[in-house]
Order: structure tokens, then sequence, then C-alpha cells
């Protein structure tokens, strides 16, 4: 008997299974959001702590009330606003102790960054989002000064054009060719120039 | 004459979908490749706010989710406030200890301390609720917490 060549399958039916395992994985797929606003809680305070005193004029304060309205000292404030004070008031170096510091040193401020409180409040009713939103604005404020630090500092230890935020991006990211060590100690002392000083107030 | 008649007589060639079964497979593996199964399944809103300073979440810690909002439709019977979700059930608050602890032993005793809490909160929920759970979550000292957000426009948070 002849040898027969197997007969061809048809591929024609290909396409239909592919699209049904396509419009599965469409309609599963949700892309996981994995990117938000790191805090540390305060730990739960323990019964003989003794009070620490701090300067009224250290401290930052911002509440968000039940109706969603700002109160930075005291005073109604639009949160579009809220940056810059918060910079003006970070960058203060009222007792010019502060080398880095471009504030106006004025002596009703805060002293310096590193003793700098800021006290955000917030009420049972205030929304999510809006507080999140402040949350942003204040971590800003941070990020603003220490990428102007960055900017100045970077360049003396090799990391030319590189702002704070850049710097720990480049940081995590395995292909960053560079000194990581370096950069590593420019981060910390950045971060201990300006300290994120945030206390979130029940 | 009749010769250039015979040639319009063909019309239009059919488009070959040979190639059809690769673009397709070409999206298939995009969409393989960029799932991620879900490891929950909601009974609650969530629809997150948006911020722009914003870090990634170090995935190689490992991460325990909290999730927040108001009951989706078909829950109603539980209320139309905002409620706490773990894993997934409705939980009370008292639960929220337990179940930091519980995520707690299954994990490796070096990798403890780098548990980080990501509260997953829809963006109506109040601040009630989180300063609730972030209570809790001091009770048992768990404090690297991490407000998932989108990225986008901070401002575009408040209607």
């Amino acid at each position: 008997m002849a040898k027969r060549s197997a007969p061809e399958v048809n591929a024609g039916s290909m396409a239909d299974i592919a699209f049904l395992l396509l419009i599965f994985f469409l309609v599963t797929t949700t892309i996981e959001k994995d990117s938000g606003i790191n805090r540390k809680l305060p730990p739960m305070e323990e019964e003989d702590q003794p009070d620490v005193i701090i300067k009224q004029k250290n401290i930052f304060t911002v509440l968000l009330n039940g109706k969603d309205q700002l109160l930075v000292e005291d005073e109604l404030m639009e949160i579009k606003d809220l940056r810059v004070a918060a910079v003006e008031f970070l960058d203060n170096n009222g007792d010019k102790s502060c080398t880095y510091c471009q504030g106006p040193k004025d002596p009703t401020s805060s002293d310096n960054p590193d003793k700098a409180i800021i006290s955000l409040k917030n009420e049972r009713e205030t929304s999510y989002a809006a507080y999140i939103s402040v949350q942003n604005e204040l971590v800003a404020a941070y990020n603003v000064l220490r990428n102007r630090r960055a900017l100045q500092l970077g360049p003396q230890e090799g990391f030319r054009e590189m702002n704070f935020v850049e710097m720990q991006q480049n940081y995590k990211d395995a292909r960053f060719v560079g000194n990581k060590v370096k950069l590593k100690a420019v981060i910390d002392q950045i971060k201990l120039e300006f300290p994120q000083k945030l206390s979130e107030v029940q | 004459m009749s010769k250039f008649k015979k040639k319009s007589e063909g019309g239009i060639p059919a488009i070959s979908t040979a190639s059809l079964p690769d673009i397709v497979f070409m999206l298939l593996f995009f969409f393989m490749v960029a799932t991620v199964m879900r490891e929950n399944s909601l009974k609650i809103q969530n629809a997150l706010p948006v911020a722009n300073q914003v870090e990634k979440l170090d995935k190689k810690n490992p991460v325990s989710y909290i999730y927040m909002g108001k009951p989706s439709s078909g829950y109603e019977k539980f209320g139309t406030e905002a409620r706490v979700q773990l894993n997934d059930q409705f939980a009370d608050l008292k639960e929220v200890g337990a179940f930091i602890i519980s995520e707690r032993a299954a994990l490796r005793e070096e990798l403890i301390p780098f548990l980080t809490v990501a509260l997953k909160v829809d963006k109506d929920a109040n601040m009630g609720i989180v300063g609730d759970v972030k209570q809790e979550l001091r009770k048992v000292n768990a404090l690297k917490i991490n407000y998932t957000t989108g990225v986008g426009d901070a401002m575009t948070n408040i209607k």
C-alpha cells in the first residue's frame, strides 16, 4: 500500500480558541494597584512616660474637619495652598542653626527642620479622599525640600541632576548603574536633614 | 475589448485571515502576563483615591491587606456604612488585631518586623473607621502602614 501523507489539521478554529482565552483573561484582569503613601504609626503610649514639651511655634497644626474644611494654624486654607505653607514652616530656620535652609528665619515660626513637627488632625466625619489629598500635600512639602537638598548634595557625591525622589527610585532599581552604597548614604543624610515628622492625631 | 471585461469580473479578493490567530495570541499573551489574580474577592466598594507623591509598595517585604468601604450591591443587608473586610469576609473591628497576628504567624520570623499593612480604603469612606483600624493596628504593634492609592492628581479627589 502506498504511503499516504497525514492530512493537514484544519487551523481555522484556532482563532476562536484564542479569542475565547483572550476574553477570559480580559474579563479577569484587574491590574492591582501597589503604590501608596507610606506612614509609620506611633507606638502605643506607655503609662509612665513623661510628657515631652514641644514649643507651640514648632508645631504646625493642620486640622481637617468633618466638612472637609482645612484649618491650618487655626485659619481656613485651601488645600492647594497647603504645600507652600508647609514648606515655609519647615524651611523657616528660626534659630539659624540650619545651614542649608533658605527660609525667612522668622523667630515666631519653627526653629529648624529637625524640631518642626506637622500635626495632622482629623474628625470622624472627614472623608478619606480629602484626608489623602492633605497627606499628599504634606508629603509633597517634604519632598520639595528634600529634592532641593538632593540637587545641592548630589553633584558633590557624583549624582548629578538627580532629585531625592529619583534617588530613591534609583536605589530601588536593580538596573541602576552607580555606587549604591554612596547613594544610600546621600539619601540617609537628606532624610536626617529633613526628617519627616508628621504626627497623625486621633 | 472582451479581454478587459473578463478582468473586472473577479471582484475584490477575500482578505486573508491567516494572521488573525497570531494577532489574537499576541493580545492573549499580553493579558496573561499582565494579569494578577485577585487574592480576595471584594464585597465592598473599593474605588481608591489618587495621589502623586506615592512610593511603590515593596513587594519583597510581606504585605497584608485590609479593605474598607461601603458594602457593594448584593450585600446591602450589611448596611450602608463603610465596613472592614479581611480576607474574604466582612469583619468586626475587634478582629483586626487577630488578623494581623495570624498573618504574622504565617511568616518566617525574620520577616515579621517588615510586615506592611496596606489599607485599601474607598474614597467615599470617612476617617472614623480608618482611625479605628489604625488604633487597632497600634494595639498589636503593626506600625508600618501604607495608604494604597492610585497615581494621579490629588486635587481631583475633592469635588
